[in-house]
């Protein structure tokens, strides 16, 4: 075992983990531990702790974003709470004290450790009770952007999150100058009960776009009186709106870029010509962010943690809980604004990314109120997806993934030949590791393992297709007749903005995923609820009415996922990677957190490698607590 | 299964052991293997079944016509879960002190698993003012019908074989954000008549009316308006001879609050 302290290449003075703007000139605060407000802008920096041991205290405090002080909690004093830097192969230890009357727990986002360091209360533990101090210890064993915060009620919400980066025991393959945590978030002064309340007895809320007499008259004056009225009578038949884009909107919330309102202007500095590595983390309770920084492209090189092949747009929506790496490089002596504005528009976090303190570039004007389409509905309407065949079938190709090779993608997919890791291909190279001991993250030195050949052509020995036990009652409002993949869609409010937005068939990994096995069976799960109840569930059915998912320990499983409501919800699989049959064959992205889109149907893979009991749900805060959520059990 | 817990639950006149989660499946596996077994005391790792409550007022306006002014209330609360909850209904008049058509229920209400909008509802009504008391049983809908329609039938039996209907409905039509603009209707049905009330058979009467408010904030929301109420056929007749006017036109101001 190396010793990670003594070797060179991990100090931090190889490359400058930066904090925004107190960067520079302000040394103390790499290991500080206060929050420090900076003289020139007003925006603070979340306080970065690293080594591998690590005391948390989790305390109420409050905060004042509109003038109002409002409770919220705190880790260590600090909104956002610490980013920890932890360093891959160590064994990192974090003791975590609750100073709050009720009950806390810290959940790892994306983190694969033993289930008992996961974090879910009633899961992995009984959670953090007041006045106690729970000592997670784990080893760490995988490298990038990551986040933690809290599983217990709505304490998410209030603040409870912070950032992870684990420093690779290898070279990066990114060459970047400067490196920035971007923690994206939502705030309201509105207590989360109150709000989940209102949800449950109002579902609109918060939308304050609903089709008003007012736009009657406007669609009726561009699009004609007879298509805006037949067009009002399709949606009120089935007492739904084009408009209902986000459950909680700006009407309640201020969008935050590392725990600063827009007005802060929080601001990381470069010097020109330095490659500047941002890590994106949506860190928010409810809210989809469509992330872009005018003027500058920015080049995705990690998806959820994991190395994807450099591809450069120029903007990118990021699902609750996601991350993405970006490099970007700005030549010019100026400043570029980082902007995050949610889906539901109205309001935006902002930054800077400036060469020196003080500069602000323009901000751009949001973008149109997105609407729903028929699309969204499961109602058809492929208009825009350039005939491709979308039969919807998990086990069909993907369309158009510009002449890359589709192995893998097929249950009976004959695997690459001319693998460079043909020696991994020996009779049985997987079966004795399956379920032994959970397979690396994919990097420079890992190896895809091979099943035997024989077993390689077989097909899924159970396949639920067409008899899921999909419960129709009071908590499904209705099923989308037609589903198809839509990774090339980049999402409502995005297509057709002449920007180059990143789809999740971009995402191609830079190094192939360790388990070479197809999968053994399929399982399909509907994304169901019925929003004007705010009820939110699995196959029709609340957690409190479903029973656990249950995995074999090494087994290769395909998860399909067929939403039926026309929100986004993006689904989290705790301790086990989601690898997405996006048509990258080998080179499957690796992701924790999958953004699924309205009447979407999505595909990836499992290993069931790790035993445990994990928490599968949407990732939107509300949703969870509303019941989308179950539990997969691995043993 | 939950539905049928629910009825028997009901039926047996155990309203209030309805409220808390119904248990439905146990978390914990029949054999854990490896994963640990979690204590009986873990919490669930979500509360999907929290228990809210809810009160609502659709009218809390004074009326007039100039000389004279009331005072009239429709509202509705309820506490429980997505899938039980007790109903609290309740309405009335005020004029010159006298309470009239003074109706008060409770209910027990659950969702119609197929109409997944409406729920259906079950319980007692208690025609409470300054008239006799009468007590029914009563079942009914409530909730959204299509294109936003809100809509509630009720149907109410009392001894002697005695029915009794009511339909309400509205609908809020969104002039812009903030301003509403909501007719609304409500009509009562009764197959014998009941003098003590005043009541005729067939149908009795009607309360309509078109508001115009401006949400202030979604829970508060001041309106004015103009409202009918008028008695028809039997009933009417029962109005003429004890003096009182059939039919009662008014400027209406209120507001609209709930939480």
């Amino acid at each position: 075992m190396r010793t990670p302290e003594k070797d060179p290449s991990l100090t931090l003075t190889r490359r400058r983990f930066v904090q925004g703007a107190a960067a520079v000139g302000i040394a103390a605060l790499v290991e500080g531990k206060v929050t420090l407000a900076n003289a020139e802008t007003s925006a603070h920096e979340a306080p970065v702790l690293t080594g591998n041991h690590f005391d948390l205290a989790i305390e109420a405090h409050h905060l004042n974003f509109t003038g109002r002080r409002v409770r919220a909690l705190k880790i260590n004093g600090a909104f956002p709470g610490p980013t920890l830097k932890w360093r891959e192969g160590d064994t990192v230890t974090i003791a975590v004290t609750n100073h709050l009357p009720s009950e806390t727990s810290i959940h790892w986002h994306g983190m694969r450790i033993p289930t008992e360091m996961d974090g879910v209360p009633g899961l992995s533990y009984a959670g953090i009770a007041p006045g106690q101090t729970f000592v997670y210890r784990f080893p760490v064993r995988q490298n990038g952007t990551y986040w933690y915060h809290s599983h217990s009620g709505f304490q998410e919400q209030l603040g409870l999150w912070g950032a992870l980066v684990i420093e690779p025991r290898d070279k990066e393959p990114i060459e970047y100058d400067r490196d920035y945590v971007v923690l994206l978030s939502d705030w309201t002064d509105t207590k989360p009960e109150t709000l989940y309340s209102n949800l449950k007895k109002q579902s609109d809320y918060y939308n304050y776009h609903r089709r008003t007499t007012g736009t009657f008259i406007e669609d009726a004056k561009n699009k004609g009186l007879r298509p805006t009225i037949a067009n009002r009578l399709m949606w009120g038949r089935m007492n739904m709106t084009p408009t209902d884009i986000a459950d909680v909107t700006n009407a309640a919330y201020i969008y935050t870029m590392n725990g600063n309102p827009a007005d802060a202007n929080w601001t990381a500095l470069f010097v020109p010509g330095e490659r500047v590595r941002l890590r994106f983390i949506n860190a928010s309770a409810m809210t989809l962010f469509d992330v872009r920084i005018p003027g500058l492209p920015m080049t995705v090189v990690r998806a959820d943690g994991n190395y994807v092949q450099p591809v450069t747009v120029d903007e990118m929506r990021m699902g609750v809980a996601e991350t993405y790496d970006v490099i970007v490089q700005p030549h010019e002596e100026k400043a570029y604004t980082i902007f995050a504005q949610p889906e539901s528009r109205g309001s935006y976090a902002r930054g800077t990314l400036a060469p020196r303190l003080g500069m602000a570039a323009e901000v751009p004007p949001m973008d149109p109120y997105p609407n729903r389409t028929m699309e969204d509905m499961g109602m058809g309407g492929m208009a825009h997806m350039n005939g491709m065949q979308m039969g919807g079938m998990a086990s069909d190709q993907m369309p158009g993934m510009k002449g890359m090779q589709l192995n893998g993608m097929t249950d009976n997919s004959m695997p690459e030949t001319k693998d460079t890791d043909m020696t991994a291909m020996r009779d049985g190279a997987i079966e004795p590791l399956a379920g032994k001991t959970p397979f690396s993250q994919p990097g420079p030195h890992t190896t895809r393992l091979m099943p035997q050949p024989s077993r390689m052509m077989s097909r899924p020995t159970e396949t639920r297709e067409g008899e899921v036990p999909l419960h129709v009652g009071a908590e499904v409002v209705g099923v989308a007749m037609k589903t198809s993949p839509r990774l090339h869609d980049p999402g409502d409010g995005l297509n057709g903005n002449g920007r180059r937005v990143l789809t999740y068939s971009d995402l191609h990994a830079l190094y192939k995923g360790v388990d070479g096995r197809p999968p053994t069976r399929e399982i399909i799960l509907h994304l169901t609820g019925n929003m004007e109840r705010f009820i939110w569930g699995f196959d029709g059915y609340k957690v409190s009415q479903a029973e656990p998912i249950q995995l074999k320990l090494g087994e290769r499983v395909r998860f399909i996922l067929i939403n039926d409501t026309m929100m986004e919800h993006p689904i989290h699989l705790h301790g086990l990677w989601s690898e997405l049959e996006n048509g990258s064959g080998e080179f499957s992205p690796y992701k924790h957190t999958l953004l699924v889109k309205p009447a979407e149907r999505v595909s990836y893979l499992i290993s069931a490698d790790t035993p445990g009991r994990w928490a599968f749900h949407c990732h939107l805060l509300y949703h969870m607590a509303a019941g989308m959520f179950r539990t997969v059990e691995v043993s | 299964m939950m539905s049928r817990l629910a009825l028997h639950l009901v039926f047996a006149g155990a309203l209030l052991a309805s409220f808390g989660p119904i248990p439905i499946c146990a978390q914990a596996p029949e054999t854990p293997v490896e994963a640990p077994t979690p204590a009986s005391r873990w919490p669930k790792p979500v509360e999907d079944n929290r228990v809210l409550t809810f009160v609502s007022f659709d009218q809390l306006e004074g009326r007039t016509n100039g000389p004279n002014t009331s005072f009239r209330w429709d509202g509705q609360g309820w506490i429980g879960t997505d899938f039980n909850k007790l109903w609290l209904k309740s309405e009335g008049t005020v004029t010159n002190g006298i309470t009239s058509d003074g109706d008060q229920e409770i209910l027990y209400d659950r969702p119609i698993p197929y109409l997944r909008y409406f729920d259906w509802q079950a319980g007692v009504r208690l025609d409470l003012d300054s008239g006799p008391t009468r007590a029914w049983a009563a079942i009914g809908m409530q909730g959204l019908a299509p294109y936003f329609f809100n809509f509630a039938p009720t149907l109410y039996v009392r001894d002697g074989g005695r029915v009794a209907g009511r339909i309400e409905g509205s609908y809020d039509l969104y002039l812009t954000q903030r301003l509403i603009l909501q007719p609304q209707v409500e009509l009562n049905f009764y197959s014998q008549a009941d003098r003590g009330r005043g009541i005729g058979t067939g149908f009795s009467d009607l309360d309509g009316g078109v508001r115009f408010g401006y949400q202030f904030s979604r829970k508060f929301a001041p309106y004015i308006g103009y409202a009918y109420s008028g008695v028809f056929g039997q009933t009417a007749t029962f109005s003429r001879q004890a003096g009182q006017p059939t039919s009662a036109p008014r400027l209406v101001f209120g507001v609209w609050v709930w939480r």
